[in-house]
């Protein structure tokens, strides 16, 4: 590891947003504040952070449902942010995404999909504009267990490998689909195996709430993709805190061990010792960065509520481009 | 004026734009080799059967300014990628709040007659117009082939060009200039006064023989051929209606719920088109089964200029 303590101290402050964010969506959400449905990235900042750090500004992401963490980590404005999940005009999507469908297309961000693997085969669209263009540019898709037992995840591997894409499919394991465990699901430990047996996609696995692991292996994928080396698959075991989502009358069936176990594993704690013991922070400076950071998050909620709802007829731009 | 086939038109329509263009990129499991060998490996790209994956990374390119035309060869192979379709290329530019254009053109051959059977014959675009977000294009001739495939290209929307199977060989004339033809303009294949009919793809040709015969027994019929779906000439078509008074809608599609089922509520939900009418609108489609291979099963489900004239004297009753 080779990192200036400002580095250090960044991947710090950009998983404490994640946190602090998301737990304020789960209040808001359960109070009626927001819409529709929130899939809650607690747990697995460490991935997000760690990957995102490694790219620059015209390197492009994909992300999913639970998609938060992503499009912060890629450098996503807060206020527009939150403004979208309140469904407010101010949004990103003018209100028309919501939670799930986050995109900011100046940051390289191109969108959450909310349908399993859905986003896969775009990422590889997005991959061959890059390679085509002939720079270095890479591309992450971000995508979870639950996605490899898809098709589209199948082809777009094959695809990937065959056209030696630079794509890094950025796979979170967070050992469940809802609440089917992974190892029902796909019989096997990691499925990063798919990658490397099946297609010849080199693959790693990584500890997911390790955010120094998590940004030297995405370090080491990304320089391979960029000298044109083709794709690369990254396993990042992981676990989120929260249900699948927050809404009623979905049960979180998975054991109450395995959340303390993990709880215990929390990427943002072992950081922070990380960072104390190393004397790379100060305890006043981590104290500063989350009143930082929660004003930041404050102010965000404050965003969203003073912007306007959109018109009801505004549903109808935008359905085409001119 | 020189006389080119369908496929020839739509393969011009490619060469031109793509010369005009170096966004432009080609997908498909079976390339052009003209097109490769004038633009290179790196924008003709060549797939594997794997439609979801080629249908989706069309969308990844238009995202980052490319103009993508994909060639999903079969409208039955589409199904394969139906969730990149709907989910993906439809909705991306509104469920995103129109940040970005998706400029895409899919190409798929639709149709019945060559004893294909079920799972090689479809003609499914009233599917399509169900999903907002997709531009539909249905041309019939080769000048309107060269004439919407380049329009197409250059929209900033995911077009789908739907192509019948039928067509391909056909010849017809398209001027050496350059011309583009607009979307949701319909175009008056035959003027008449006594009774329209709307044709779609093919059966525009069954309706003009249609007309011609009916000719000789003095019913003046009058043809339009709305050349796209999305977005539809409504326009023509009630003008059209609101002369002649009467209304039939040819299409090889199953009946049920298909895009003559649209254009038949669109003219009589129209309160001062459905005061004009003189007799109840005749829709004359598929009939509702998978597309049978044995010749004469096949053409018994298909329409036909005979069906398209009972109908007409229906109508004139």
């Amino acid at each position: 590891m080779n990192m200036s303590k400002e580095e250090l101290v960044r991947l710090y402050r950009i998983m404490l947003t994640i946190r602090r964010f998301e737990e304020r969506v789960v209040i808001d959400y359960q109070s009626g504040a927001i819409p529709g449905i929130v899939h809650s990235y607690i747990g697995q900042e460490a991935v997000a952070t760690g990957v995102c750090t490694n790219l620059r500004r015209d390197d492009r992401i994909i992300s999913n449902h639970r998609g938060h963490g992503h499009c912060i980590a890629k450098g996503a404005d807060l206020n527009r942010m939150m403004a979208e999940i309140y469904g407010r005009k101010t949004g990103y999507c003018k209100g028309k995404g919501g939670s799930m469908h986050i995109a900011d297309f100046t940051i390289g961000m191109l969108g959450a999909n909310g349908i399993v693997a859905g986003g896969l085969p775009i990422s590889a669209g997005a991959a061959l504009a890059a390679q085509i263009e002939g720079g270095d540019k890479v591309v992450v898709i971000f995508f979870g267990d639950g996605a490899t037992n898809e098709g589209e995840f199948h082809e777009v591997l094959n695809l990937a490998a065959i056209w030696k894409l630079p794509l890094i499919f950025a796979c979170e394991n967070n050992g469940y689909g809802v609440n089917t465990p992974v190892k029902y699901a796909t019989g096997l430990d990691h499925v990063s195996e798919r990658a490397t047996g099946g297609y010849g996609i080199p693959s790693a696995v990584v500890d997911g709430n390790d955010v120094i692991a998590v940004y030297e292996a995405a370090k080491k994928a990304v320089a391979g993709v960029r000298a044109g080396k083709g794709p690369v698959f990254l396993e990042f075991m992981t676990y989120r805190w929260r249900g699948h989502y927050e809404a009623p009358g979905l049960p979180d069936l998975r054991p109450a061990a395995e959340l303390e176990y993990w709880q215990k594993k929390d990427p943002i704690t072992a950081f922070e010792r990380r960072l104390l013991k190393d004397s790379t922070a100060t305890q006043h400076t981590l104290d500063e960065i989350n009143s930082q950071v929660m004003r930041q998050i404050e102010d965000s909620v404050n965003y969203a509520l003073a912007s306007p709802l959109p018109a009801p007829e505004d549903a109808l731009e935008d359905v085409y481009s001119a | 004026m020189r006389k080119i086939s369908y496929d020839q038109a739509a393969s011009e329509a490619l060469m031109e734009e793509f010369s005009r263009d170096p966004k432009t990129v080609h997908l498909a499991t079976d390339i052009e080799p003209n097109l490769r060998a004038k633009f290179g490996e790196a924008r003709i790209r060549q797939t594997p059967i794997s439609e979801a994956s080629f249908v989706g990374a069309a969308i990844g390119l238009a995202g980052s300014g490319f103009r993508p035309v994909v060639n999903v060869r079969m409208a039955t192979f589409g199904f394969v990628a139906m969730d990149q379709f709907v989910n993906q290329a439809a909705k991306i530019t509104y469920m995103f709040g129109g940040q970005t254009k998706f400029p895409i053109v899919y190409r798929m051959t639709v149709g019945a007659s060559k004893s294909f059977a079920a799972q090689h014959s479809i003609s499914p675009y009233s599917m399509y117009m169900n999903v907002p977000g997709l531009k539909i294009i249905l041309p019939a001739t080769p000048y309107d082939m060269k004439g919407l495939m380049k329009m197409a290209i250059r929209d900033n929307n995911p077009v789908i060009s739907f192509e019948h199977m039928a067509l391909g060989a056909m010849e017809g004339e398209v001027p050496e200039e350059e011309y583009l033809i607009p979307f949701g303009k319909a175009v008056v294949r035959r003027e008449g006064t006594d009774v329209t009919v709307v044709a779609l793809a093919k059966m525009m040709y069954e309706a003009l023989a249609a007309a011609e015969d009916l000719e000789r027994e003095g019913i003046s019929v009058e043809v339009i051929d709305p050349r796209t779906l999305v977005p539809l000439d409504k326009e023509t078509i009630k003008a059209s209606v609101a002369k002649t008074g009467r209304l039939v809608v040819a299409d090889e599609a199953c009946i049920t719920a298909g895009a003559a089922a649209e254009l038949t509520a669109m003219v009589v939900e129209d309160e001062r088109i459905f005061k004009l009418l003189k007799s109840a609108p005749k829709r004359v489609c598929g009939l509702d089964v998978p597309i049978p291979y044995s010749p004469p099963m096949e053409q018994y489900a298909l329409p036909n200029r005979e069906n398209i004239k009972i109908a007409i004297r229906q109508v004139m009753r």
